[in-house]
């Protein structure tokens, strides 16, 4: 275009690669850009007149000053660690699943049937086809991406977006038309479920806590250890390597779409199940997403999965406290989520590159 | 006949914020960055042009504000996935439950300080964007409320959609900006400044993406603010971007056409009356749904996705 160089200047300063840092300056990288997240978040809250740190005690004060708080803070994590771990299975394999969301909710649509239609079961057995149904409408919700993934090549994030939406209206279909509830008169809601569908309290939780932990354990195993996760690393480094090696990709892909969407549908089979013991348009409420953070942020490590998803749940319980105590908006941990995850971003950066500055002398070429 | 206008100046309307968010996305992937964010820039817009409009009782200070939030909003993106080379779905994603986060965050806030106890934009700026009447244009059947009977926000949008199609098509930085998201190494070698424009177009789409967020925030519930009022539309705009394969001036049809299926439950005809409301607001996302499909099973044939989107450049290793 230029035949003469024009910009003979160095650049003001210039981006160099170099091998990935040990596990501990990755550790150290980390734990700083939590830090400055955590500034940074104080500044904001500094910024609308309130005292950052009288905020922050109060997340964390509110969400362990008592049994009750505790619990409340695990109910939280439990839909978004079990989505985490879904959508985990999609990543590691490069298939950008977006669509969690989606695929709780129509796990939480399949496991209402069963709580609406047939609540005079035997209780486990009622319990025990509720959280089926979830994993086969979760399931299915995440195969029909895939399948036309394999088929035609259709972009998977747009499409499992998408179906995020589609799920969510069937919810607003179903409860003004179907399954509304007659007694709610002139309400459009679904009624609540029967006291027997209930899933069983241990130690004051339902014992979704159970399946989420047995999940992650499963998940890691499954990842690390089986013959199928092997597969998914495979068709996720490279699909022509997979190839080559014999693998039959699509039939991962299908396979894992189909493990990833009933993980996350039983995320949603519990929450209906478990916590909100309705189904409502907000049953997923963001969970969706926000696990598809958590599960980057951890590098789609199980047992980080599971911390993170604490502390976030650290986070919502706490911001429904500051809500109450500050007058400030709930939204706050969706802002604080968003700032953290904004600085490991970032962090990840120096992991495998530095800014190298201009040098006085110029460089010799 | 009548209602048949009504439902096109109502459609034409409705898909304004789309036009918005689906020209600001083109931008962004035009230059191989798909961006996820739109939904966010789109509800930061929506906050930032409403209390712009709140406070000063001004509609180009509310303009310009969502603009500069939106672009602010872009900055953080932009200096994630183009300087950091951080994940462009993760990224996107971030901005979305940020933006949504901080501008609902913002609204209860403010709420909290009004003394009524909700926020309502003043008449002068309710005025200002009112619907423009032109004398005499406006008053001609069909053509006046077909053409002359819409507020500032649409002769706007369809301004910046033919100026980006100018931009993008017309002139030479735009071309070379466009070489950018097809092969950056490429673009680089040619001595074209691909980090510069990188950032001029995502911060440039980001702006375009809060004016569509200030219509949401401003006009959708009429001047009261209420939370969500971006409401999905930014996820909308993403699909119309393949809808109007990466052309500006596709994006008006496009959005229109959507702006058609968002008002659709409410002009109800024939065998439509016994359909349940959920199914057309199911529909802009099925049919977006259905779009992406078709497209891939032809091969995205005609579809003109940038060869290098969603990939980020780093120079040593091109």
């Amino acid at each position: 275009m230029n035949p003469t160089v024009k910009n003979t200047r160095e650049p003001l300063f210039h981006v160099v690669k170099h091998a990935e840092r040990s596990t501990k300056e990755t550790v150290v990288l980390r734990l700083v850009a939590v830090l400055l997240s955590i500034v940074a978040g104080g500044l904001f809250i500094l910024a609308i007149g309130q005292n950052p740190i009288a905020v922050y005690g109060t997340i964390l004060e509110g969400s362990f000053r008592s049994q009750m708080a505790i619990q409340a803070t695990i109910k939280f994590a439990i839909p978004l660690c079990i989505c985490a771990l879904g959508v985990t299975l999609a990543f590691k394999m490069k298939f950008w699943n977006v669509g969690g969301e989606g695929q709780l909710i129509m796990g939480a649509v399949f496991a209402s049937f069963f709580a609406l239609n047939f609540p005079n079961w035997n209780h486990w057995v009622l319990v025990i086809v509720m959280l089926l149904a979830g994993c086969i409408g979760g399931g299915l919700w995440g195969v029909l991406a895939a399948f036309f993934k394999v088929k035609w090549g259709t972009n998977e994030t747009l499409l499992t977006l998408m179906l995020n939406y589609i799920a969510l209206h069937l919810v607003s279909y179903l409860q003004a038309g179907p399954w509304r509830d007659p007694a709610a008169n002139g309400f459009s809601k679904i009624a609540r479920f029967d006291k027997n569908v209930a899933l069983d309290k241990v130690f004051g939780v339902h014992f979704g806590w159970i399946i989420m932990l047995v999940l992650v354990a499963f998940v890691w195993i499954y990842l690390k250890k089986s013959k199928q996760g092997y597969e998914i690393s495979v068709v996720g480094e490279s699909q022509d390597t997979a190839r080559y090696a014999g693998i039959d990709v699509k039939k991962v892909i299908l396979r894992t779409m189909f493990i990833s969407g009933a993980i996350a549908g039983l995320a949603g089979a519990c929450q209906v199940s478990g916590s909100d013991m309705t189904l409502s348009m907000g049953v997923a409420g963001g969970v969706g997403f926000t696990a598809i953070i958590v599960a980057w942020l951890c590098q789609l490590n199980p047992a980080m999965i599971l911390v993170v998803s604490f502390l976030f749940g650290v986070l919502e319980k706490g911001s429904s406290v500051v809500q109450s105590t500050f007058g400030l908006s709930s939204d706050c941990a969706d802002v604080l989520q968003g700032i953290i995850l904004f600085f490991i971003l970032g962090s990840e950066f120096f992991v495998r590159y530095s800014f190298v500055g201009r040098s006085k002398k110029g460089v010799s070429r | 006949m009548d209602l048949f206008i009504k439902f096109l100046v109502a459609a034409i309307g409705a898909g304004t914020p789309l036009l918005f968010g689906t020209v600001g996305e083109i931008l962004n992937e035009k230059v191989g960055h798909l961006n996820l964010g739109v939904e966010g820039m789109m509800a930061i817009g929506a906050c930032a042009g409403f209390m712009g409009g709140y406070l000063s009782d001004n509609f180009m200070v509310a303009l310009l504000c969502a603009f500069l939030a939106g672009m602010l909003a872009a900055l953080i993106y932009a200096v994630l996935t183009v300087t950091f080379m951080a994940n462009q779905n993760v990224a996107g994603l971030t901005m979305t439950i940020f933006g949504v986060g901080i501008s609902n965050f913002i609204g209860v806030y403010m709420i909290e300080k009004a003394e009524s106890g909700t926020l309502k934009l003043p008449a002068q700026v309710t005025q200002q964007m009112r619907s423009i009447q032109i004398p005499g244009l406006s008053d001609l059947p069909v053509v006046g409320p077909l053409l002359f009977s819409y507020n500032p926000f649409v002769y706007l949008g369809i301004l910046v959609a033919a100026l980006t199609g100018f931009y993008l098509y017309r002139t030479k930085t735009g071309l070379n900006v466009q070489a950018i998201g097809e092969n950056p190494g490429a673009a680089d070698a040619a001595s074209i400044p691909v980090t510069k424009w990188k950032y001029f177009n995502i911060l440039l789409g980001g702006g375009i993406c809060g004016i569509g967020g200030a219509y949401c925030g401003m006009i959708i519930n009429g001047g009261v603010w209420i939370s969500n009022s971006v409401n999905g539309l930014g996820w909308i705009a993403v699909a119309l971007v393949i809808f109007a394969a990466w052309k500006p001036h596709m994006a008006i049809l496009g959005s229109f056409v959507f702006g058609a299926l968002r008002v659709l439950k409410y002009y109800k005809v024939g065998f439509m009356v016994g359909m349940p409301d959920a199914f057309f607001d199911m529909l802009p996302f099925l049919i977006t749904a259905l779009v992406l499909i078709v497209t891939s099973m032809r091969g995205n044939k005609g579809a003109h996705i940038p060869a290098f989107l969603g990939n980020n450049y780093f120079r040593e290793e091109r």
